[in-house]
């Protein structure tokens, strides 16, 4: 199993510990992820929103590159990425229009884009490639007893969905059962996060942070789990602001791949787990099980 | 006469018609003629106003007379109109019907083009093709068959109970075949019935007896059909009879039985409360149920056990408390095994009914997730005097009563991704529910719906009424149901998200329970039904019907009949009248007696015939068979319908068919291809 990594910005910034954890994780799975040489920018949801041509030439000149390092599939752990990068390839398909522009904008630093590389998220490979019996069978500290809430975010389920449900996804309940953890049944599994707005219009953003916070303690969640670096960081890096504002909903949020990471048993500090800001309690009960 | 007309010259008579201006406004018919009038073996031909007119058939006739005419080729609309018609008055005039090809230059001319000279150049190729094929045309017999007088209907709900009641009143008799244990359907677990709000056993139960005691009617429940081979008019079709472990005969219906089980208290979900009651092994649908016999359940009942192949055997090892009950009637009987019988019928009908929506299928709607939410058909089991609660609207918990409902519209229906079509009665049954909820409880009822659709008799008023009682109607697409709390008053509630779209902004509406509208979608195992009796599919999976106007209970197999919702979703007033109409259909067929068949039927030219058999399998009418004697197929003209497809499989060219003989089709290719 060998896929293009696109890591984006975000696994290289704010959100490295999703890219400290899934590629030691992936690769105990035998997972192969070749970083694309010379990747740029995916074209990012808010470039997409101010000019969608410019967004998909953006986007289309990593899977280009994707196409010319010979890789029959990329990997995009980052659900704006993996968002991005499949909506080119759709409007590339659907709009010929779309199709010319991205060829032309390719075509003058001489790149081309068959546009039939497939763009997989991670749960997508860890489910449907690796399967599930060989993600129990790496397990050696089950995460018996930690409650989890699974947080999916929006953007992997929608608008497209190709894994998973769009309303109620499920494959990384199944994944964290996997690793013996109690997932919690609640439904805001794709309720925003408040996005970009945290830190365009706080007011907005922050209650939706904080609403998804609230519920994920109220249901005894021991943690968050997401799939996103930007969920991570809104639902991790404005507490302070939250709890002046409404009560502490103290919660970790963290990514599957740390949690992957404890279950296969390796050492917190090598899955990024200390740069959280609310600490990651020191899972008393999983290593008890351990133990 | 006509084998001595065959081997003449040919004579042919040709005329065009005008159909008004259909044609003539964009193929010169003069033209035509003339240039027919020029081709070898023509003997005369004219253009005429409107050949199917009375006056035009005379023509024909009277030229056949006049000119010795042999032949007769008519260029005018599409045969499926008036190739009938225009047989009739070639026969009229002395000559075998087989004798006449008709052109279509409207609906494949005139109609689709722009250009007159070029539509005229079309007409003229496509006559001078007719020519050349008509002069190899031969006499053909029509064949009779005769019906036999017995009509199969399959599925016992109102549908179908409707069918076989009205054909046994006519004097025929019915063979009516019903899965279930009792007849009744789907409409004998409805509480009342929308607009009148009439109760529905009230109406329904005196049919299903009725049905059940009929002299003309013979009733096969917990049956099911496994086998049908045949043709219209003579079908052979094989019944499996299910062991109830009854003897049907000999049980009274007393139910003494029930009480006795060795279960004290019933323990296993009951299919007819939609799981919201319990019954025990032994056991009967509902008190009205049809036929009055009861029925045991081998996968509970303690006497059973699960045999080698995974299916249940007798064990011997209860007390049998029920046999000891039953005393002397000795009806209950644990050796009863699957039975198969074989009947034969003229005409079938297949009402075989819907299946609701399964609400798992949304899990944003907390179908199975919360214990509130329910379907509709469990509503209507719950406000039913007769039904697990005895009418008491309670919820799950047994005890507390609702004090706000949410009733969502549109649940499997008009959503791309689950079923797109509208199922056509969920507005009037959540409309009816509200009404019967606000009723029973007393309680806040709101209704989410995408848009009222109220067109039926009475129905609109029926929506007038529930708006002045009081109920709640938000426009929009529900969201979600979640038990997601954000306010104190939500803690405890389910809570419906919606953007009502008057109001236009997201509500969050707090109920107790939520009632999904489940819509209407074809029966899981409709794709086997349809390969059974040879019908065709829409592609939503419900049966085709022949035409959607003119031909609505009829199918793509002669003898055989839809009516009810196995033809799309529908209200018990439309599948009532479909239900007519399809006996209508089935008397026409069997009073007349014989059926005639189109002879363009293929045959095999047994002296050519190698015994390959390539030809069996490609048949979609299974009309090909294979005489082990002679080591060769041969084609029961009966079930073959004329489509050519063994015609061009046969290796060595053994199958002809009618009146698309290799000279005939030939001819009419050259026709074409000589014209320039």
């Amino acid at each position: 199993m060998r896929y293009g990594y696109f890591p984006g910005c975000s696994l290289k910034g704010t959100g490295r510990a999703y890219e400290e954890s899934l590629l030691p994780v992936m690769q105990h799975l035998g997972v192969e992820m070749v970083e694309l040489d010379d990747w740029s920018c995916c074209g990012a949801t808010a470039y997409m929103a101010v000019d969608e041509g410019k967004a998909c030439a953006l986007a289309a000149r990593n899977l280009a590159l994707a196409e010319q390092g010979g890789f029959a599939q990329v990997m995009a752990p980052c659900s704006a990425c993996y968002l991005v990068l499949n909506k080119t390839q759709h409007f590339m398909q659907d709009y010929p229009a779309m199709r010319r522009l991205v060829d032309k904008a390719l075509g003058s630093v001489g790149l081309k884009v068959s546009n039939d590389t497939p763009v997989r998220h991670p749960l997508d490979i860890l489910l449907n490639d690796v399967g599930l019996d060989a993600v129990k069978q790496k397990v050696t500290r089950p995460l018996k007893g930690l409650k989890v809430a699974p947080y999916y975010g929006c953007q992997i389920v929608r608008p497209y969905s190709t894994f998973d449900d769009q309303a109620d996804p499920v494959s990384m309940d199944q994944l964290l059962q996997a690793l013996g953890a109690e997932v919690i049944d609640w439904p805001l599994k794709t309720k925003c996060c408040g996005g970009s707005l945290t830190g365009t219009l706080p007011e907005a953003g922050l209650r939706l942070s904080y609403i998804l916070l609230k519920e994920a303690k109220k249901r005894g969640a021991d943690l968050i789990a997401t799939v996103c670096p930007l969920c991570q960081f809104n639902l991790d890096g404005y507490h302070d602001k939250i709890e002046a504002k409404w009560e502490p909903v103290r919660v970790p949020t963290v990514y599957f791949s740390q949690l992957m990471g404890l279950a296969f048993g390796m050492p917190a500090n090598r899955l990024g787990l200390q740069r959280g800001f609310i600490p990651m309690p020191s899972l008393p009960r999983a290593e008890a099980v351990a133990a | 006469m006509a084998m001595e007309k065959q081997n003449q010259e040919p004579r042919i008579g040709f005329y065009v018609c005008h159909c008004g201006t259909n044609i003539a406004g964009m193929v010169d018919c003069a033209e035509v003629a003339h240039h027919v009038g020029t081709l070898p073996n023509v003997v005369m031909s004219k253009d005429y106003k409107y050949m199917c007119s009375d006056p035009g058939q005379e023509l024909i006739q009277k030229d056949i007379a006049a000119h010795g005419l042999n032949r007769v080729v008519v260029a005018s609309c599409s045969p499926l109109l008036h190739e009938h018609t225009f047989r009739g008055a070639v026969e009229k005039g002395g000559l075998n019907p087989f004798f006449f090809h008709m052109v279509n230059i409207r609906e494949h001319d005139s109609w689709v083009h722009t250009d007159r000279q070029e539509a005229t150049e079309k007409a003229k190729a496509l006559a001078q093709a007719a020519i050349g094929r008509v002069a190899h045309h031969k006499a053909l017999e029509t064949k009779r068959v005769d019906i036999n007088p017995t009509t199969l209907v399959v599925g016992a709900g109102i549908a179908g109970i409707h069918t076989a009641m009205t054909i046994a009143n006519a004097g025929k008799q019915v063979v009516l075949v019903e899965r279930e244990p009792t007849i009744g359907g789907h409409m004998a677990k409805f509480d009342k019935t929308f607009p009148t709000l009439d109760c529905a056993a009230c109406i329904l139960t005196p049919k299903m007896s009725a049905a059940g005691a009929h002299e003309n009617i013979r009733l096969l429940s917990y049956s099911e059909v496994t086998k049908v081979d045949g043709f219209v008019g003579n079908y052979k079709v094989t019944i499996k009879r299910k062991p109830r472990y009854i003897d049907e005969e000999a049980c009274i219906g007393c139910q003494d039985c029930i009480p006795a089980c060795v279960f004290k208290t019933p323990k296993f979900a009951d299919e007819f409360n939609e799981g919201l009651g319990k019954r025990r092994p032994v056991y009967i649908p509902f008190p009205q149920a049809t036929p009055q016999i009861v029925a045991i359940d081998p996968n509970v009942c303690l006497n059973f056990k699960k045999g080698e192949n995974g299916d249940r055997v007798v064990s011997d090892k209860c007390k049998k408390t029920c046999v000891e009950a039953c005393g002397d009637k000795d009806a209950i009987d644990f050796t009863q095994t699957e039975r198969f019988e074989e009947i034969e019928v003229g005409a079938i009908v297949v009402a075989t009914g819907f299946q609701t929506y399964d609400a798992t299928r949304s899990p944003s709607y907390g179908y199975g997730r919360y214990d509130n939410v329910y379907t509709a058909l469990e509503i209507e089991r719950l406000v039913n005097a007769s039904g697990p609660t005895g009418g008491h609207v309670v919820m799950r918990d047994g005890k507390s009563e609702p004090k706000s409902v949410g009733i969502i519209h549109c649940v499997g229906s008009r959503d791309k991704k689950t079923n797109a079509w509208c199922s056509r009665v969920c507005c009037m049954y959540s409309m009816k529910l509200a009404h019967l909820l606000k009723e029973h409880t007393n309680a806040e009822i709101y209704n989410f719906y995408i848009d009222v659709r109220t067109p039926g008799k009475g129905y609109e008023e029926f929506y007038g009424k529930l708006l002045e009682e009081g109920v709640h109607f938000i426009r929009g697409r529900v969201g979600e149901v979640t038990d997601w709390a954000m306010t104190p008053e939500e803690e405890g509630k389910l809570v419906i998200r919606v953007e009502d779209t008057l109001a236009g902004m997201v509500r969050r509406i707090p109920v107790d329970m939520v009632v999904l509208a489940t819509g209407l979608e074809p029966q899981k195992d409709a794709q086997d039904v349809r390969r059974l009796f040879n019908m065709s599919c829409g592609s939503e999976g419900f049966f085709l019907e022949r035409h959607p106007k003119l031909a609505p209970v009829n199918t793509f197999s002669d003898g055989i009949y839809i009516a009810g919702a196995c033809q799309g979703p529908k209200d018990i007033p439309d599948t009532v009248a479909q239900a007519g109409a399809a006996a209508a259909e089935v008397l026409a067929l069997i009073d007349k007696g014989y059926v005639e068949q189109e002879p363009n039927t293929a045959f095999i030219l047994e002296d050519e015939c190698s015994g390959c058999k390539s030809c069996i399998p490609l048949c979609p009418y299974t009309a090909i068979l294979f005489d082990e004697k002679t080591d060769k197929a041969w084609i029961n003209e009966a079930l073959c319908k004329g489509c050519g497809t063994c015609v061009g499989s046969c290796p060595s060219g053994s199958i002809v068919q009618n009146l698309f003989e290799d000279q005939e089709i030939f001819s009419e290719i050259e026709g074409v291809l000589a014209y320039d």
